[in-house]
C-alpha cells in the first residue's frame, strides 16, 4: 500500500532542464513545487569538479552520468514484422539519470528551429503540392509558430548565456551570422567562442565552395556572464570535456549552472531524488489527475497528491508514463488512430573525415565550438528537384579529442587493428578534422512507441517498445547533405578525405545522437496530437508534458533550444491562463 | 577466482613470447626503464590478476599484443599493461554488467538490436577464451593461442573478427568486438585504471591528457602543444608510482 504524502500544488516528474525552468517560474508564482527525480542529486561542486570529471573511461565509455538500462530501458525493433528485444546496454542515444538531466552532459549546441519547421505540412503542401508528402509520412504543423516562440527562445538563450553572432535581428540580416535563421529580437548575450583551427579551415573552405559559414551558437560562455536570475557563470577554458561530461567550470549552461543557485534555497521548492514515478493517478472520471505514485530507493511506494502534474522526463519516458497511466488514446499504427506513442522521430547523421598535413590540436575545444552552413536545412533550398522532405546543417565541431571514443578515424584503406592501424592513428589523430551532417527525421505511420508485451522494468511495469527505422526519404536526404559536406572537404585541399554515408537500417548501437523526439505530439487537432499547443493533455487538463516528446517530427537542428523555449512558453500560459481558470486551455 | 602468483605470471609472459619481464613491484618502486629506452624492449609490467586464470591472462596478453603491437612507434597494448586494465574491468561493475538489462527471455536478434547474450562481459571472456584455445589446439598441433607464432595469431584473430571461426559457447564476432573495444579503452584510458602505462597510448597520438585550460593555446593554429601528458593522478599517471 502506498504511503500518502502531504499534497503539493505542482509535482514535476524529473528534475532536468524543463523541470528546473518550471520550478523556478512556478515557485515565483507562489506555488508549492516538488520535483521527483529517479537519479541522484548532482551539483557542480563536488560532483563535476575538474579534478575527476575529465575521465573518459568512467563518464563516456562506462556511461557514468546516464540512465541504467538495468532499472529502465526499452525494447527495439526496426519494423512490426520483428520481435522487439531489450536495449541491454546504452548505445544509439544516452538519456541521463540524476538532477540536471541531460542538461548536465549535453554539448550546449543552441539552434532555433526555422519558421517553416513549425508549419511544415501546410508550408510543404503550399510550395510543392499535396502529393509531395509521401502517404505514410505523418508530419503535422505544431500549432505554435516561430513568432509565438521567439520571446521564449530569447528567454532561454539569455538564461544560458549563449555565445554567438545573430544572423537576423528583427528582419535585418547581420554580417557573419546565419542568414537563414528566423528573425530574433536582439543579439546573443555573448560574442562567439574563440575559434579552433578546424573551424577556421571549415570557414574558409565553405566560403571557397560558395556557402555562407557562421560560428555556431554555443551555450558555453565565451566571457563571464550573469544571467537574468542573477546566477554567475565563468569563461569557458576549452578543456574539451562537454559532451557526455559535466562542466566543473560554470561555463556550460545546465540547470546547475543557471538555475539551481536561486531555486534550491526557496522555501516553496523541494525535490526528492532516487524516486521513480511509476504512474500518474487519475480520478474516477479519468479527466483529472490527482497526483503520482513513485517508488523510492528502498523500494517503498508513495502516493504524492498534487493539483498539477507536469511530465518533465526524457522524451520517450514521458510517452511511457502516459501509456502506463492511461492518459490519452494509445496510437494504433494499423488504423492511424490515437496519438500517445505516435510520431516518434530521431535525427540522421553522417560525416566526412578530412586528413591534412597541419596540426589541428583536436583536444582543445568546447561542446558547441563549431562552424556551420545552413543552406540545406529545413526549406532553405528548393526541394522540388531533390524530391525529399527535410534537411540539415553541415558543421565542423571542435568538441574535444578524447582518445577512446573521439578520434576522427583514419583514411580509407587503414586496417581495423594491428601495426597498420597503429601507424594510421599516430599519423592522423593530430592532423584531421571531421565535417558532420545533422539531418532531420520526419514522422511516419510505422515509427511509434507502445508498451512491450513481454519485457518488464525493475518496477514491474511493461517496458516501452520502440518501432523505428530510417526511411528512404531520410537516407536520400542524408546522402544529399553528405555530398555537400564532401564538396567542402574537397575545398580544403586535404591529403585525403573519407565519406561516411548513413546507410542501412537504424541500429540501437553504436552512438548516433540523443535527439529522440515524439510520442506525445503537440498540435491543434486533438485527433492527431496528444497535447494542445500549450503542451496540455487534451484528455486530462491538469497534466502538461514538456520536452522533445511533444515534437510532432524532428527538424534538422539540435533540439534543446526548442525544448527550453517550449517550457518557457508553456509555463507562461500556465501562470497567466491556467492558474486563473483551471481547465482545458483549448476546447477539443 | 584465484589470484595469479608472480612466478606464474613470469611463466605466462614467457609463454606469451614477451621480450622480458619485471615484477609490478619493481615498477612501483621506480625501477622502470628510462624514457629513452627502445619501446620494443621496454619491460612488460606484470602483476597479480584478479579475474583471469593463468591461461586466460596468457591469451589476453598475446591477443592484445597483436591488436596493438609494439613497434618503432612505441609500446603496444601489452607493454601498456592493457591486460591488467581488462582484468580490473572484468572484476568490477563492467564485468558483471551491473548497469545492463539482464532479464530474459533471451533471444537472438537482428544485428541492429544489439547485444542479446545472456553472458556478462566477464563470462563472455571466460567461455570465449576457452573456445579459442580449443580451436587453436585442434588446428595448430595442440598449441594454445599464446603459443602460436604472430602470423598464426593474426589469422585466428581475423577468423574471430569475421565470424569464420565458430566457438561453441558464444558468437566469436561478439567476443572479438568486446576484446577490441576493451583493448582500445585500456590503451587510451587514464593510467589510473591500470592500462595506458607511462601514457603509451596518449604519447602515440599526441594527446596531452585531461588538461583544464587551453585559452591561450586554442588560437595558435598549427602549433604543437608543448607540455607532456598528465593524468588525473598527476604526471606519473598512477597512484604513488613514478615512471
Amino acid at each position: 500500500m502506498a504511503t500518502r504524502m502531504k499534497p503539493v500544488d505542482v509535482v514535476l516528474v524529473g528534475f532536468g532542464w524543463t523541470a528546473s525552468i518550471l520550478a523556478q517560474e512556478l515557485t515565483n508564482a507562489g506555488l508549492q513545487v516538488l520535483a521527483l527525480e529517479r537519479g541522484k542529486f548532482r551539483d557542480t561542486i563536488p560532483d563535476f569538479a575538474s579534478t575527476h570529471i575529465q575521465d573518459e573511461l568512467k563518464y563516456a565509455a562506462r556511461d557514468g552520468l546516464f540512465e541504467e538500462p538495468a532499472r529502465q530501458t526499452l525494447t527495439f525493433r526496426n519494423s512490426t514484422s520483428q520481435e522487439a528485444l531489450p536495449m541491454r546496454h546504452l548505445g544509439s542515444f544516452l538519456p541521463a539519470s540524476g538532477a540536471g538531466g541531460a542538461g548536465v552532459h549535453w554539448n550546449g549546441q543552441m539552434w532555433r528551429f526555422l519558421p517553416t519547421d513549425f508549419v511544415i505540412r501546410s508550408h510543404t503542401e503550399a510550395r510543392y503540392g499535396k502529393k509531395f508528402i509521401p502517404a505514410d509520412m505523418t508530419i503535422q504543423d505544431w500549432g505554435v509558430t516561430y513568432a509565438d516562440l521567439e520571446p521564449y527562445y530569447d528567454k532561454f538563450e539569455y538564461l544560458c548565456g549563449v555565445s554567438g553572432i545573430a544572423g537576423n535581428i528583427q528582419g535585418k540580416l547581420q554580417p557573419g551570422g546565419n542568414p537563414f535563421e528566423g528573425p530574433r529580437a536582439r543579439p546573443y548575450p555573448l560574442p562567439p567562442l574563440k575559434r579552433s583551427y578546424a573551424t577556421t579551415l571549415f570557414d574558409q573552405a565553405a566560403k571557397d565552395a560558395g556557402f555562407k559559414p557562421f560560428p555556431c551558437a554555443a551555450a558555453n560562455t565565451s566571457k563571464p556572464y550573469k544571467n537574468p536570475y542573477g546566477v554567475q557563470m565563468g569563461e569557458c577554458t576549452y578543456c574539451g570535456y562537454c559532451e557526455w561530461f559535466a562542466c566543473g567550470n560554470y561555463s556550460k549552461a545546465s540547470p546547475q549552472s543557471t538555475i539551481f543557485p536561486v531555486l534550491l534555497p526557496k522555501d516553496n521548492f523541494s525535490y526528492r531524488t532516487l524516486c521513480n514515478v511509476t504512474r500518474v493517478n487519475l480520478d474516477s472520471s479519468g479527466k483529472r489527475a490527482t497526483g503520482v505514485n513513485y517508488v523510492d530507493a528502498q523500494g517503498r511506494e508513495f502516493e504524492q497528491p498534487a493539483s498539477l502534474v507536469i511530465l518533465c522526463a526524457f522524451a520517450q519516458h514521458n510517452a511511457h508514463l502516459m501509456l502506463l497511466s492511461g492518459i490519452g488514446k494509445p496510437y494504433d499504427p494499423k488504423t492511424g488512430h490515437g496519438a500517445v506513442g505516435k510520431n516518434y522521430a530521431y535525427q540522421i547523421t553522417s560525416s566526412v573525415d578530412v586528413f591534412i598535413d597541419k596540426i589541428t590540436n583536436p583536444f582543445m575545444g568546447a561542446g558547441a565550438l563549431g562552424q556551420a552552413i545552413d543552406e540545406f536545412n529545413g526549406d532553405n533550398f528548393d526541394h522540388g528537384p531533390a524530391g525529399f522532405v527535410g534537411g540539415g546543417y553541415l558543421a565542423a565541431w571542435s568538441t574535444g579529442g578524447r582518445p577512446i571514443l573521439q578520434q576522427h578515424g583514419a583514411p580509407d584503406g587503414t586496417p581495423a587493428w594491428g601495426a597498420g592501424w597503429k601507424k594510421a592513428i599516430h599519423e592522423n589523430y593530430q592532423r584531421s578534422l571531421s565535417i558532420a551532417t545533422h539531418g532531420s527525421v520526419m514522422s511516419f505511420r510505422g515509427s511509434y512507441l507502445d508498451l512491450d508485451p513481454t519485457y518488464r522494468d525493475v518496477y514491474g511495469s511493461p517496458l516501452l517498445r520502440l518501432t523505428f527505422d530510417f526511411h528512404d526519404n531520410e537516407i536520400r536526404m542524408s546522402k544529399y547533405l553528405t555530398d555537400k559536406a564532401a564538396l567542402i572537404a574537397k575545398a580544403m585541399k586535404p591529403k585525403s578525405y573519407k565519406v561516411n554515408y548513413r546507410q542501412g537500417h537504424y541500429s540501437i548501437l553504436p552512438y548516433e545522437t540523443t535527439h529522440n523526439t515524439g510520442g506525445v505530439p503537440m498540435g491543434a487537432d486533438p485527433t492527431t496530437s496528444a497535447v494542445n499547443p500549450y503542451l496540455q493533455s487534451w484528455d486530462v487538463h491538469n497534466v502538461f508534458v514538456m520536452g522533445s516528446s511533444v515534437f510532432p517530427q524532428n527538424a534538422g537542428y539540435n533540439p534543446t533550444a526548442t525544448v527550453g523555449a517550449l517550457a518557457y512558453w508553456a509555463v507562461d500560459k500556465i501562470r497567466n491562463l491556467y492558474l486563473k481558470n483551471p481547465g482545458p486551455l483549448v476546447q477539443a | 577466482m584465484r589470484k595469479i602468483t608472480r612466478r606464474e605470471m613470469l611463466q605466462t609472459s614467457a609463454l606469451a613470447g614477451s621480450a622480458s619481464a619485471v615484477s609490478w613491484f619493481g615498477i612501483r618502486a621506480g625501477q622502470a626503464a628510462p624514457a629513452t629506452t627502445n619501446p620494443a624492449t621496454t619491460p612488460v609490467p606484470t602483476g597479480s590478476y584478479s579475474y583471469f586464470t593463468t591461461a586466460e591472462a596468457a591469451f589476453v596478453d598475446a591477443a592484445i599484443g597483436r591488436l596493438i603491437p609494439a613497434d618503432e612507434l612505441g609500446p603496444g597494448a601489452r607493454e601498456a599493461s592493457v591486460a591488467i586494465f581488462i582484468d580490473r574491468q572484468l572484476v568490477g561493475s563492467y564485468g558483471r554488467a551491473d548497469t545492463w538489462y539482464m532479464q530474459g527471455p533471451w533471444k537472438t536478434g537482428a544485428p541492429e538490436q544489439g547485444y542479446q547474450l545472456r553472458l556478462t562481459p566477464a563470462q563472455l571472456y571466460r567461455v570465449a577464451i576457452e573456445g579459442v584455445n580449443k580451436y587453436c589446439r585442434q588446428h595448430f598441433g595442440d598449441k594454445t593461442f599464446a603459443e602460436l607464432a604472430a602470423d598464426e595469431q593474426d589469422k585466428v584473430l581475423h577468423g574471430l573478427e569475421s565470424g569464420a571461426i565458430e566457438l561453441a559457447a558464444a558468437p566469436a564476432k561478439e567476443f572479438f568486438n568486446m576484446l577490441w573495444q576493451n583493448t582500445g579503452e585500456g590503451y587510451f584510458a587514464d593510467p589510473m585504471y591500470g592500462g595506458n602505462r607511462a601514457f603509451a597510448g596518449w604519447k602515440l597520438v599526441g594527446f596531452p591528457g585531461p588538461r583544464y585550460n587551453y585559452i591561450n593555446e586554442i588560437e595558435q593554429y598549427g602549433k604543437p602543444y608543448p607540455l607532456p601528458p598528465v593524468g588525473l593522478k598527476g604526471r606519473s599517471g598512477s597512484d604513488g608510482g613514478k615512471d
